[in-house]
């Protein structure tokens, strides 16, 4: 297991988003979770790279394992694991630089100097993405003149070039229109041989077409895990059923 | 049809304001071109003798005192206020902001007179004591003017800084960066058109301060030789001299006056550009 998520429950202010969840996350697998806006299921991904630490009056309790480490323990470096555990967001959301400055700054700022191996990395993390050949020729303009899901993707590269372990993924593909997202599904499906996914979706096809694992979260509560197959062909809480069936959510 | 009369005098109104300002302008010009005939225009930039008796008008001291009170004000202003935004955006509590607004707010508040007699009583014995010369100097009126700028920069380097996007900040910490590091590769690269925009505001203010500085700088009419001198700025120059001016020396005061306009305009111009080039 790459991550092993135990009796974790998370405050905010005064209401209890996420009420006691045990998950286990295998290596090298895509782990979809579902459920309905609200749910918790952004607020759980983000437990897993600490980015809760940013919301005032956030408060957790229980474990995150990742190899077998809390991560939330008091002497874990939440910078170190952040470069363990990257993300990608909802809305693409690259920086105000290059193309090229975009997927160098996180090795930058990880104190890399040497312009060799920056150049290299960049060039090869484009190329994962799918991205280089559109954008070999302007390399060095703003990454804002790319289209949606060329950003996104961008956001990708960005993420993969400091060679994380796990990727989390809070709806990637909402913002994108169906060709964008169907690039996007096809580059997740091929990352996972190299990183653990943890991918978060309202749109149950998805789940359903690329994820190994599915998770169905419900008002905090994890309510049906399992592998997708068995979730969505025969899934065992009534719950389960209605929300995949389109009853509610 | 209420509506329309409504509209009409907004716009009536809008005009008027127009009207006031181009009338300013138009007399600010009128009323020194004959100064501009009579001495020459390259020697008013030129000549570095200011003796009104003797038909005398150079003004490249006063030009040179201004930009160099107001630039180094500027060096002052500049590291004090952007740290304090940093600080007041990304690094306080909730209670420090709202402790460190009313405070900034009052600083922009308090008028000049009072700033001027602050150095004339403090700052000057300080100066004089502890520094060197009699205290009216560059240095003095820099400093009061840097603390009058302070609100402006402070202020346009906040709003600018709390406008970067949250997703920056956020996709700059999933990525493993430190706070630090989030601060200056991205909040700072992307605020800067904000921040400029403050300095060359603050520059402008600096630029156009009269009372304070007057009463702080000597306003003896030379190039200062260090920043303990003292020095004349144009805008002194006019409200010393008004009071007695006739015929060219009044027509003089008013080619201050143009020369002061053409600087403002030109660093309004300057923040335009910047908020164009950087589409905000």
């Amino acid at each position: 297991m790459k991550i092993t998520v135990k009796d974790f429950n998370v405050n905010l202010d005064d209401k209890h988003i996420l009420n006691n969840i045990n998950l286990n996350i295998k290596r090298n697998s895509i782990h979809a979770i579902i459920g309905s806006s609200g749910c918790g299921k952004s607020t759980f991904i983000k437990s897993i790279n600490r980015m809760n630490d940013l919301v005032k009056n956030f408060k957790s309790s229980g474990k995150i394992l990742l190899d077998g480490k809390n991560i939330y323990d008091d002497d874990i470096d939440v910078v170190n694991l952040r470069k363990r555990v990257g993300m990608v967001f909802q809305k693409a959301n690259p920086f105000a630089k290059s193309i090229f400055d975009n997927v160098a700054y996180g090795l930058r700022i990880a104190g890399c100097e040497d312009s060799g191996y920056i150049k290299n990395t960049v060039l090869d993390s484009l190329d994962s993405v799918g991205l280089l050949d559109e954008v070999k020729d302007k390399l060095y303009e703003s990454a804002f003149k790319l289209s949606g899901g060329q950003q996104q993707r961008l956001c990708i590269a960005r993420t993969i070039a400091i060679s994380p372990e796990v990727i989390l993924m809070d709806e990637p593909c909402s913002a994108l229109d169906p060709l964008s997202t169907l690039k996007v599904e096809e580059l997740i499906n091929e990352l996972k041989d190299e990183y653990t996914i943890v991918l978060v979706t309202h749109n149950m096809q998805q789940a359903r077409r690329i994820s190994d694992y599915t998770s169905f979260f419900l008002d905090g509560v994890l309510v049906e895990n399992g592998r997708t197959e068995d979730i969505f062909s025969n899934p065992k809480c009534e719950k389960t059923e209605n929300y995949i069936a389109g009853r509610f959510g | 049809m209420n509506e329309k009369i409504i509209e009409k005098g907004l716009l009536s109104i809008t005009l008027c304001l127009f009207v006031i300002i181009s009338l300013i302008i138009i007399f600010l010009v009128h009323e020194s071109i004959p100064a501009f005939t009579h001495f020459g225009l390259i020697r008013i930039f030129t000549d570095m003798r200011w003796i009104p008796d003797l038909n005398l008008f150079g003004m490249l001291p006063m030009i040179v005192s201004s930009l160099l009170v107001s630039f180094l004000a500027l060096v002052f202003a500049v590291p004090l206020s952007l740290t304090t935004a940093i600080y007041i955006e990304e690094l306080s509590s909730i209670s420090i902001k709202n402790l460190f607004k009313p405070i900034i707010q009052t600083l922009a508040g308090i008028p000049s007179v009072v700033y001027g007699f602050f150095g004339l009583t403090v700052l000057i014995p300080l100066i004089r004591d502890f520094v060197g010369g009699d205290g009216f100097s560059v240095l003095a009126a820099s400093i009061v003017l840097a603390i009058m700028i302070l609100p402006t920069i402070i202020t346009l380097s906040q709003d600018a800084i709390r406008n970067v996007p949250f997703e920056y900040k956020q996709a700059s910490f999933a990525l493993g960066s430190t706070h630090f590091q989030t601060i200056s590769k991205i909040i700072l690269p992307t605020a800067l058109p904000g921040i400029l925009t403050g300095i060359i505001l603050g520059l402008g203010r600096a630029v156009g301060e009269t009372l304070a500085v007057l009463m702080v700088i000597g306003n003896v009419n030379q190039i200062p030789s260090s920043i303990l001198d003292s020095a004349r700025t144009l805008t002194s120059n006019i409200a010393l001299e008004m009071g007695y001016a006739m015929d060219i020396h009044y027509n003089m005061l008013f080619v201050n006056g143009v020369i002061l306009f053409v600087i403002i305009v030109v660093l309004m111009a300057l923040t335009m550009c910047i908020q164009h080039k950087w589409g905000c």
